[in-house]
């Protein structure tokens, strides 16, 4: 499987992303600088976390003049699989391809933990994970807070990927805590939504960082099943 | 040899000028009579910053020479940008430490966000990839006005810094004492990894070599940063916010990714960022080091500010920026790798073999402005490089014992305290700022990047990474460090030589408990005026110490910094030799947490028995108000048999967890363990002449407590016994309540509770 890694110049999980679906999953995974035009014979792309062009303006706001966009987009349109990890997230939903934006965390600082999520939307990230598995995965963002008005909320319902929530599944109501007193929903996001899908269910998008949970070692190996949903995804439609 | 000509509109240079300079009569005098006529402008300026303090190291360097900087695995010692320990198979870790205090007491965010830019500059001009940063900072009093807003700004900057450019930031520490009320502490750590026959080096060798300017175009902030960064503080720090720098964390990415692809290329002869001191002391160094000299062409600096003078130009500390020195005809690979990144380059000067530093620049030329014209370029400085370098001012300063009646050096009562309710004073203790969690503050650093963070912030006594070592042609290697930084100035105010060994020894020891091999130590060295005899004293000692349990413990010192003039008004802070340990696992799988984590689980304490000496701890700190003695001692001999004990413990994988004993005594240690693990502990004290209190809270060194499974314990016990280490089980792990003899029963969720908020009086609620 050919896993392309978009290195914009302020990428910095973009190792974590090529040594997650590398070096754990095993697949053929490759950077595509941003200043390249084309994603190569990728059957699957990762945005990944960082500060993309520093991210003064907002995060994600300048990689939509990359010269690398177009294709990222094109490959999107045409049902290919895009995972957009914290500022890829983030950088989707600038570019139109996730519904709504992500602003500053609730109390304003930057935040870096580990956090439960509750998996929901089948999608090509999800297909093999039961509905309702509990995930550990770390967050590490400052502009996590998932917004969106009534009207597009009401459409995302069963597009929403993963959602905040305590060791048992149990959703992040407001003001929920967990056993260290700590938010369940860590960044103050609407509906407590961590993730999500476009239409397609082939574009997910999500705050956590799956890719740096991929090994046992690293504390949490829950991260890996979002690359081997993708990996049989795609074996089952080669 | 040119005589230079003042540049039109620069001042005219006096005697009088001198301390605007940071320059002493004296110092000004030796310097026009070692140059044979008046220094311009330009080179009085150049002259001010080399012979500075930060720049120098004057006061310090001739006690710096004591420190033991050699051994088997030292891959680079001092004098270079970062100090290198070998970690195997031709790897090694390079690592650096550096204060950033001064600017981050002016401007907190920007303060704490340069100082961790200067040390990956450090790190990565080696040739060595950055893995993680730790940090040392000091505030003064919880409840001091400032407090917050410094305490706030600077972890804010460091964050901010260090997300953005991809660095784990994976531990550190805080302390909270008056004596920095007026003068926080600001010390980060960057630990990188390299090829040992592929690191680079600040050297502008080759005549005729070009040299280019690579990075963030040059303004007007921080001149005289490092000049600020050599005097003390009055009441209007407010006036020196020009000096301070500002920071891009984005442009760093980019130089660290641009610097990383040259490197391969193989084009550089040598390279340096331009830190304190910026072009003047990177080319000046670089020149020194390689016994040539260096000519630079300002009129080619790129520049963000219209009108830059040549000792403007000269003088800032524009941030982001390296110096390169290429192989004659390969520029052109340099000037490649930054149009990929969209990095400004030049190149500005050349390597001669004259040993002097020559600048010229055109009177009246500005290349921001289309208009402006100028006739030929003139030489504007012309000055001999050992003047700026080895010849620079060295002072052997007078040193006095401080007096015995000081009164921090003063002996609490002699009959040990007890409190009235121990259970309470544990649970306020834990609670306290100096003892609670600093989850506060890490939550705020990405201490996962990189997807190597093995123990993060709070997980074990040192943080542990693992670090992906790659050469070309080979699979990639997947090794293990510990970090720990550490420094209790309370103990070294009391005792300097003992304290500073103190912190040595117990950077050491976290690194041992982890499950590594200690390899080397990085300083910073944080004392007040060294024009103070007893402070100077204080230095010399502290020394001393250091050099001791560097040597003892077998982890020279590779690399560090030296931060003087840290008082305001005439008060110093407690003295605070600031020491970083690396070390390396032989196993990732060895590593071991702090965490309680069986029920049933053997606890044990390993070392030596403590007679309850209170001295210099947080409780009685707390209790007197001050710091009070008598002071405390170490044994290193035993220090060094406990460190080697707990290795093998480490590498025979039968430990649940190693915590030690130091602030907060025995006490705050086992609740450290129930609170990380969520379990419970029955635990009967060690017997001693002091009281419960007393052995309870006590910080004396070379002790830990550690758990492992009951049937484990013949074997813990033999291996404590071949290293000559004391062994005494204490008790057993389980229930939900922390219990000491008969005399404490508190609930680990409210010992938890009370760690969790240890900070919520001085940044608020969660």
């Amino acid at each position: 499987m050919r896993i392309a890694v978009v290195q914009y110049p302020g990428s910095n999980a973009d190792f974590d992303a090529l040594h997650a679906a590398r070096d754990v999953l095993g697949a053929d995974a490759f950077y595509v600088f941003h200043k390249e035009r084309e994603l190569g014979d990728a059957e699957a792309v990762i945005v990944p976390g960082g500060f993309s062009y520093g991210d003064y303006l907002r995060p994600g706001a300048i990689a939509g003049f990359s010269p690398i966009t177009p294709a990222l987009k094109r490959f999107a349109e045409r049902g290919g699989p895009v995972l957009g990890i914290c500022n890829g997230f983030q950088i989707l939903t600038e570019l139109g391809l996730l519904p709504g934006a992500l602003t500053r965390n609730a109390h304003l600082r930057f935040e870096c933990r580990p956090v439960h999520v509750r998996v929901e939307a089948r999608g090509v990230f999800t297909g093999g994970i039961p509905e309702g598995t509990v995930l550990r995965l770390p967050i590490a963002h400052a502009d996590g807070r998932y917004q969106c008005d009534d009207a597009t909320l009401a459409t995302l319902q069963d597009r929403v990927a993963f959602r905040y929530c305590d060791a048992e599944g149990h959703p992040a109501t407001a003001g929920a805590v967990d056993e260290r007193g700590l938010p369940l929903n860590p960044n103050g996001s609407r509906d407590a939504i961590a993730g999500l899908y476009n239409e397609g269910r082939n574009v997910c998008g999500l705050m956590p960082h799956p890719e740096r949970a991929a090994e046992a070692i690293l504390g949490s190996a829950d991260g890996l099943h979002l690359f081997t949903s993708l990996r049989d995804q795609i074996g089952r439609t080669a | 040899m040119t005589i230079p000509a003042p540049f039109p509109g620069d001042p005219v240079v006096t005697p009088e000028l001198a301390p605007e300079l940071g320059l002493s009569d004296a110092e000004y005098a030796r310097a026009e009579e070692a140059l044979g006529r008046t220094p311009t402008f330009t080179e009085a300026g150049v002259i001010g910053v080399m012979w500075s303090e930060h720049c120098s190291y004057k006061s310090s360097r001739v006690h710096l020479a004591r420190l033991p900087t050699t051994g088997p695995q030292v891959v680079q010692g001092p004098g270079e940008n970062a100090g290198a320990v070998d970690i195997g198979d031709g790897f090694c870790a390079v690592f650096k430490m550096e204060s950033h205090n001064h600017p981050s007491f002016i401007e907190p965010y920007q303060g704490a966000a340069t100082g961790v830019g200067g040390i990956l500059r450090d790190v990565f001009t080696m040739g060595a990839r950055p893995g993680a940063s730790l940090n040392s900072l000091r505030f003064g009093r919880p409840d001091h006005p400032k407090t917050p807003r410094l305490l706030k700004g600077v972890v804010a900057g460091i964050g901010g810094y260090g997300n953005c450019i991809g660095v784990p930031t994976v531990g550190g520490e805080v302390q909270f004492d008056p004596s920095y009320d007026g003068n926080i502490l600001v010390n980060a750590f960057t630990v990188g990894i390299a090829e040992s026959d592929g690191l680079f080096f600040g050297r502008a060798d080759g005549v005729g070599n070009p040299v280019i300017y690579v990075g963030a175009r040059t303004g007007r902030d921080g001149i005289h940063g490092a000049t600020m960064a050599s005097a003390e503080f009055g009441e209007e720090t407010d006036s020196k916010l020009p000096t301070v720098q500002v920071g891009d964390p984005f442009m760093e990415k980019l130089l660290l990714e641009c610097c990383l692809e040259i490197f391969a290329t193989g084009c550089l002869e040598g390279i340096q960022d331009m830190g304190a001191a910026g072009l003047t002391s990177s080319s000046v160094e670089m020149a020194a080091r390689a016994g040539n000299g260096i000519e630079l062409h300002l009129d080619a600096v790129p520049r963000r500010t219209k009108r830059l003078t040549p000792y403007e130009m000269l003088l800032s500390e524009s941030q982001e920026r390296m110096l390169m020195v290429a192989k004659a005809g390969r520029e052109q690979e340099v000037l490649d790798a930054c149009a990929k990144w969209d990095l400004e380059a030049a190149v500005v000067g050349r390597v001669t073999d004259t040993r002097r530093f020559v600048c010229t620049a055109t009177p009246g030329h500005d290349p921001l402005d289309p208009e402006s014209a100028g006739p030929a370029p003139v030489v504007v400085a012309d000055l001999p490089i050992d003047l700026l370098a080895d010849d620079a001012p060295k002072y052997d300063r007078p040193q006095t014992e401080p007096a015995a009646d000081a009164p921090a050096m003063e002996s609490a009562p002699a009959a040990s305290p007890e409190a009235e309710d121990l259970g309470a004073a544990l649970l306020a203790l834990v609670g306290s700022p100096n003892i609670g969690s600093r989850r506060w503050i890490w939550r705020q650093y990405d201490h996962v990047v990189r997807d190597g963070t093995l123990f993060g912030p709070e997980q074990a006594d040192a943080a542990v990474i693992r670090v992906f070592c790659e050469r070309e042609g080979e699979a990639t290697r997947e090794k293990a460090l510990a970090l720990s930084v550490d420094c209790n100035g309370r103990h070294v105010q009391l005792d300097p030589f003992h304290g500073a060994a103190m912190a040595v020894a117990e950077c050491a020891r976290n690194v041992a408990c982890s499950g590594a091999r200690p390899l080397g130590t990085t300083d910073c060295l944080n004392f007040g005026n060294p024009e103070v005899p007893e402070t100077m004293w204080r230095f010399a000692r502290a020394i001393d110490g250091l050099a001791a349990a560097c040597s003892a413990l077998d982890v020279p010192i590779v690399s560090g910094n030296v931060s003087l003039y840290n008082e305001t008004d005439g008060r110093p802070i407690l003295p605070t030799p600031t020491v970083a340990v690396v070390g390396v696992l032989d196993d990732p799988e060895d590593r071991v947490a702090l965490a309680f984590r069986a029920a049933g689980d053997t606890i044990a304490h390993l070392g030596l028995p403590s007679a309850g000496a209170l001295g210099g701890s947080e409780w009685l700190t707390q209790q007197e108000g001050r710091v009070s003695g008598p002071a405390l001692a170490i044994d290193l001999d035993a220090e060094k048999a406990l460190q080697a004990c707990l290795h093998a413990l480490a590498k025979a994988h039968v430990l649940t967890s190693a915590h030690d004993v130091s602030d907060g005594g025995l006490g705050a240690c086992l609740a450290e363990s129930c609170i990380a693990g969520g379990q419970g502990a029955t635990v009967r004290v060690p017997a001693g002449p002091a009281s419960l209190t007393a052995r309870l809270f006590a910080e004396e060194p070379t002790r830990v407590v550690v758990s492992f499974s009951p049937e484990r314990g013949d074997a813990v016990r033999a291996v404590a016994e071949a290293h000559g280490v004391p062994f005494e089980v204490l008790g057993q792990v389980g229930g939900s309540e922390l219990v000491l003899d008969d005399a404490v029963r508190v609930s680990v969720d409210a010992l938890a509770a009370h760690h969790a908020g240890a900070l919520d009086d001085i940044v608020g609620d969660e």
